[in-house]
């Protein structure tokens, strides 16, 4: 394992990896796979208004930080490249492709699409647009949970790319959940583009990590395709932000296996990249990671595929079926107060 | 050969950096990659040191340009999407727009805002905010609706002094076609009369301006109706005596816009033509909007969200009959 920890090393962050655990989140990496190749699909055959985000590549980074976190109790800002840790938390595929075909019946209602959604009330919170707003989201979240006396056992997480990093609102959230010293984990997934921009336009230190310690954050990198050791080091940073241990920052170097959105080739990338270190599809890696410690087997696999293209199938067919909103019958007010409603 | 509205933002931008070697563009993705939307496809090859990738920080893009600005350059500026400048909004309302008054240093930036909604876009890729920036004094804002509007108002807003708040709407970007980029080269602060009429103006901006002459066909086969179109093309300044000439024919107002209604250039329309030709007006007048609700994704209630040709058709009947 190459995990590294930046401030001061901590016991905790050398738990043994269980093998039910390390068996959710490659589930989970499986299962968001499969739904967003056919999310991606749909889009190229004109079924998707707007567009098309996938995390190809990034399972293994998000579905280890979605699988240690408890629906209901945890809060989980996801970012585009987060099915599989959306799917690992507990989000359900029917809400992903409601959402993205517009079904009335998805949790956005067709007001909002595709990752732009969420369920706030049971901890999922729903993006906007403009990167690194998450963040301190997250954290008033939390600061609520203290000063309500419910914070025990809790954590916040989110997750943002290398893009992000450079944006006001990263650093003031940062910067206020470590003043606050909140149970909450930021993964940096630095995929090495933003759009089509490189690192090097984006950052000048050496590694996103290095930050870690100008925040008073906890830091941790982790080679982002390599499952067991992000199912590591993510698991124990979050078990360690959970029992008091402060705010966590990891950064997962990776290399984003798609385009920006569907409609992107992402030609810019180059192949010495796709064809190096980070280049490997953590996917591949991790079932070749649980197979070779006899925690899966071909047959176990093949059956999850099976198992996960009909629940994602009928995910679709359900979400297709169904109507999307009816602009008539809309109460086009965004006031929440009764009293208020329908005034300008 | 058919050129497009994007084709005509690129092509004053390739020209401005032609022309002026203190012109330079930067914002997220621009070099190479040619930005989101492809409208500086080509430039960075020609002007490698003034075509510049930004990182994702539209606070540090802004304040960049206005210290470039004191330097003596004239930056553009692009933003992916205008709903991301809200990032800037410090920096252009603050530092930008007030600069020269305070100190009598001109701040000559150009801010590109692809703005306005597109199917599915959804509440964050599809904000009109010309009224936010209009609200400020010491910018500039303008609305090109057409190709050759798009052309001349970019090359004459590089030129001018003050930050410029150029409002380039995403629908027209590959829809809107011409021969050529060549028009009238009406200055900045001067309205067109897009369609004339006498029995009512529907006063509008950037792709509205469409949708009203759309509107006003189907009147015009409907019964006859002659209804003049104002382009307003820039809302900041706002060419008030254009608005009140047309009153003064037609006797009847419809401000139409596509930004959400509380506020904004189509009530300091109707505000200015009660203010200044109240005595002209034979009806009440009147504002069409976008609705009061974020920007919404889903395709039907985004074309119920903002005005159509129908709801544009059903607000000029009530003009004219009352
Ligand atoms: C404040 C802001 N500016 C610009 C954008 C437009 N935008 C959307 S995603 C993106 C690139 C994000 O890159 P990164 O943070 O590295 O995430 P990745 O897409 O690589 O996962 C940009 C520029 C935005 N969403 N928010
Ligand atoms: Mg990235």
């Amino acid at each position: 394992m190459t995990e590294q920890t930046i401030s001061t090393p901590n016991k905790d962050l050398s738990k043994e990896l269980s093998k039910e655990h390390a068996r959710d989140v490659f589930r989970a990496m499986l299962r968001a796979r499969v739904l967003e190749i056919k999310l991606s699909n749909l889009y190229k055959a004109g079924k998707i208004v707007g567009g098309v985000y996938i995390g190809k590549g990034q399972e293994a980074v998000s579905a280890s930080l979605g699988a240690c976190l408890t629906w209901n109790k945890d809060v989980f800002a996801p970012l585009i490249r987060d099915q599989a840790g959306r799917t690992a938390f507990g989000e359900d595929p029917l809400d992903a492709t409601r959402t993205y075909l517009g079904s009335a019946k998805g949790p956005m209602r067709g007001r909002d699409g595709n990752l732009h959604r969420g369920r706030p009330a049971e901890g999922l919170l729903a993006m906007i647009s403009h990167l690194g707003a998450a963040v301190a989201q997250v954290g008033g979240v939390l600061l609520a949970k203290r000063i309500k006396g419910e914070l025990d056992g809790c954590v916040g997480a989110t997750c943002v790319g290398d893009g992000a990093t450079s944006t006001g609102a990263f650093h003031e959230g940062l910067n206020f959940i470590a003043v606050e010293r909140l149970p909450m984990v930021v993964i940096i997934a630095d995929n090495q583009f933003a759009y089509s921009t490189p690192n090097d336009r984006q950052y000048a230190c050496d590694d996103l990590i290095d930050r870690a310690k100008g925040y008073g954050l906890e830091g941790h990198s982790v080679d982002g395709t390599d499952m067991l050791e992000c199912a590591t080091v993510i698991g124990n940073a979050v078990a360690k932000a959970r029992s008091g241990g402060g705010p966590q920052l990891i950064v997962a170097k990776l290399l984003r296996l798609s385009g920006h959105g569907e409609h992107d080739d992402g030609s810019y990338v180059a192949t010495e990249l796709q064809e190096g270190r980070y280049g490997r599809d953590c996917n591949d890696v991790g079932k070749q990671q649980l197979i070779e410690k006899g925690w899966l087997t071909e047959l176990e696999y093949s059956k999850w595929m099976l198992e996960f293209n009909a629940e994602a199938q009928e995910a679709v067919a359900v979400a297709q079926r169904e109507d999307g909103p009816n602009p008539y019958k809309e109460e086009w007010s965004a006031i929440a107060s009764p009293s208020l409603k329908g005034l300008q | 050969m058919a050129v497009t509205y994007i084709d005509a933002i690129r092509d004053a931008q390739e020209r401005a950096l032609a022309e002026n070697p203190k012109v330079f563009l930067y914002g997220q993705d621009i070099g190479k990659f040619g930005g989101a939307f492809k409208a500086t496809k080509g430039l960075q090859e020609q002007w490698p040191d003034r075509v510049i990738d930004a990182p994702i920080s539209e606070d540090a893009m802004i304040g960049m340009a206005v210290g470039a600005a004191i330097e003596g350059m004239r930056p553009i500026i692009e933003m992916q999407f205008a709903d991301f400048s809200s990032v800037a909004f410090n920096q252009i309302v603050n530092q930008a727009a007030t600069h020269y008054y305070r100190t009598g240093i001109p701040v000559p930036i150009v801010v590109r805002l692809p703005s306005g909604g597109t199917p599915g876009s959804g509440p964050f890729h599809s904000q009109s905010m010309e009224s936010i920036y209009a609200h400020y004094p010491g910018t500039v804002v303008v609305t090109p609706a057409t190709v050759a509007d798009a052309h001349s108002m970019l090359l004459q807003a590089v030129d001018l002094d003050d930050p410029v708040i150029y409002c380039e709407h995403k629908f027209l970007y590959r829809w809107l076609k011409s021969d050529n980029f060549e028009g009238d080269n009406l200055p900045i602060g001067k309205a067109r009369i897009t369609r004339s009429g006498k029995h009512a103006t529907v006063v509008t901006y950037s792709a509205m301006v469409h949708e009203a002459v759309r509107a006003a066909e189907i009147l015009y086969k409907e019964g006859g109706w002659e209804i003049e179109v104002v382009d307003l093309r820039s809302v900041k300044p706002l060419d008030i005596d254009t608005v009140v000439a047309s009153v003064a024919r037609t006797g009847r107002i419809l401000a139409l816009g596509e930004a959400f209604p509380w506020g904004g250039v189509t009530s300091e329309v109707v505000s200015r033509v009660c203010a200044e030709g109240f005595h002209l007006l034979d009806a009440p007048p009147m504002r069409l909007n976008a609705k009061d609700t974020p920007v919404p994704y889903h395709p039907k209630l985004w074309a119920m969200h903002r005005p159509t040709p129908e709801s544009i058709c059903e607000a000029l009947r009530n003009l004219l009959a009352y």
